[in-house]
């Protein structure tokens, strides 16, 4: 399902979350949503699930307005961090209300995934683990086959092997059933290459909305004898710098054409590919 | 836009280029499917997808609508052709650099150039 956001504004109280955000989001692609704590993440994706009414601007998913709109609300899961966060008792009961309320849902797949991440029917939601709550979650959103998909760091508390189990059952029944999902993950290095698609928010504002690939292809490592360097990037944007005697290596924002790309190996400069991660921390303003 | 110094497509490329040379793969031979190579490297299909269509688009690949991607009849001798051109740049200079660094005499390297071939 396509997701039209525009000018989109939440409040809580005092604090402005979101501050006029504006998106579109293509169907079926594997979207991500990246950002720092407290930039608005879960804030936009609990408006998306109409969870929370916005305070001002315009939510349209599949075309509709979505709060209060049980015909559009039953085709979006959202997976929260927290994972499975309906105690409902057992795993067994959990599946029955997610059943009850998915009119896309596919037990067989459920079934399948309860076994890939080693959860029994009979275990108390409760008493899980956050490893395990964190399947569970993961389970309930993929079994969903929800046209519109979101998960909000739900695999944050998975270990690598279970990360990248759901990695591999993500991809796979994607592209069995490609539908719309979103994922917003801390683990940007991990995430990024199941993206097609990177929304990067900050202080409730979109800094940037782009194919991954390119923008992975706007920043260049720059490596090479100090004055050199300097040298080649006078009047680039240089994001980050960092010395090692009289090494320097710098980090370029924007493409480099084919003619300065020579003109770096003739100054006998190296370049190389840049992170997600260190496009990530300079696009959001770095520490603070 | 897609950048064909991105990691992505090297990792896809410099596989199936491999797999050309070393005549793994043949000409006129079908390739494994976008999705099959998208789950094997834990990446987004359309990521694939456009790494492959770099690889079409240098004349590795050619496609059939609706059957799949298969290698092009001359891409190997193609590719031999190009890696012929930056054989000397890319795989002897540096040894030569590398030779002089650590103190090889060029005449022990030669030596063992024609050892190798010899045999």
């Amino acid at each position: 399902m396509r997701v039209e956001v525009r000018d989109l504004v939440l409040r809580y109280g005092e604090t402005t979350a979101l501050d006029g955000v504006t998106l579109s989001l293509e169907p079926n692609k594997i979207h991500g949503l990246l950002g720092r704590n407290g930039s608005g993440k879960t804030s936009l994706l609990s408006v998306l699930a109409a969870f929370r009414r916005q305070s001002a601007g315009e939510v349209r998913i599949g075309g509709e307005p979505v709060f209060e709109n049980t015909a559009v609300t039953s085709r979006i899961s959202l997976i929260r961090d927290e994972g499975e966060t309906v105690d409902l008792g057992t795993v067994d009961d959990a599946l029955f209300f997610a059943e009850w309320l998915r009119p896309d849902w596919d037990a067989k797949f459920a079934s399948e995934l309860l076994e890939r991440f080693a959860l029994t029917r009979k275990m108390s939601v409760k008493a899980m683990s956050k490893g395990q709550r964190s399947a569970f979650g993961v389970i309930i959103g993929l079994a969903g086959r929800a046209p519109l998909t979101m998960f909000d760091e739900s695999h944050l508390g998975m270990d690598v092997p279970s990360r990248q189990a759901f990695y591999d059952v993500l991809l796979a029944d994607y592209m069995a059933r490609p539908r719309t999902i979103i994922l917003s993950s801390h683990l940007i290095e991990e995430v990024s290459p199941l993206l097609e698609k990177v929304v990067i928010i900050d202080a409730g504002r979109v800094v940037v909305q782009e194919e991954t690939q390119a923008l992975l292809a706007r920043g260049t490592a720059i490596t090479g004898a100090a004055a050199s360097v300097d040298a080649f990037t006078e009047g680039l944007t240089v994001l980050d710098s960092r010395h090692l005697g009289g090494t320097k290596s710098v980090l370029v924002y924007g493409a480099l054409d084919e003619e300065r790309r020579r003109r770096a190996e003739a100054a006998g400069l190296e370049l190389g590919p840049v992170a997600m991660e260190d496009l990530f921390v300079h696009l959001t303003g770095g520490p603070r | 836009m897609f950048d064909d110094r991105s990691p992505i497509y090297r990792q896809i490329a410099d596989r199936i280029k491999a797999d050309v040379l070393s005549e793994q793969i043949k000409g006129d031979e079908q390739i494994m499917s976008t999705n099959q190579y998208a789950a094997y490297y834990r990446i987004n299909p359309a990521t694939a997808a456009k790494a492959f269509q770099q690889l079409v688009d240098e004349g590795v690949l050619y496609k059939k609508r609706g059957i799949g991607m298969f290698v092009s009849p001359d891409a190997r001798e193609n590719l031999r052709a190009a890696r012929r051109e930056t054989f000397f740049a890319e795989v002897v200079d540096p040894m030569v650099t590398e030779a002089k660094t650590i103190g090889i005499p060029l005449g022990e390297v030669v030596q063992r150039i024609n050892e190798l071939g010899a045999r």
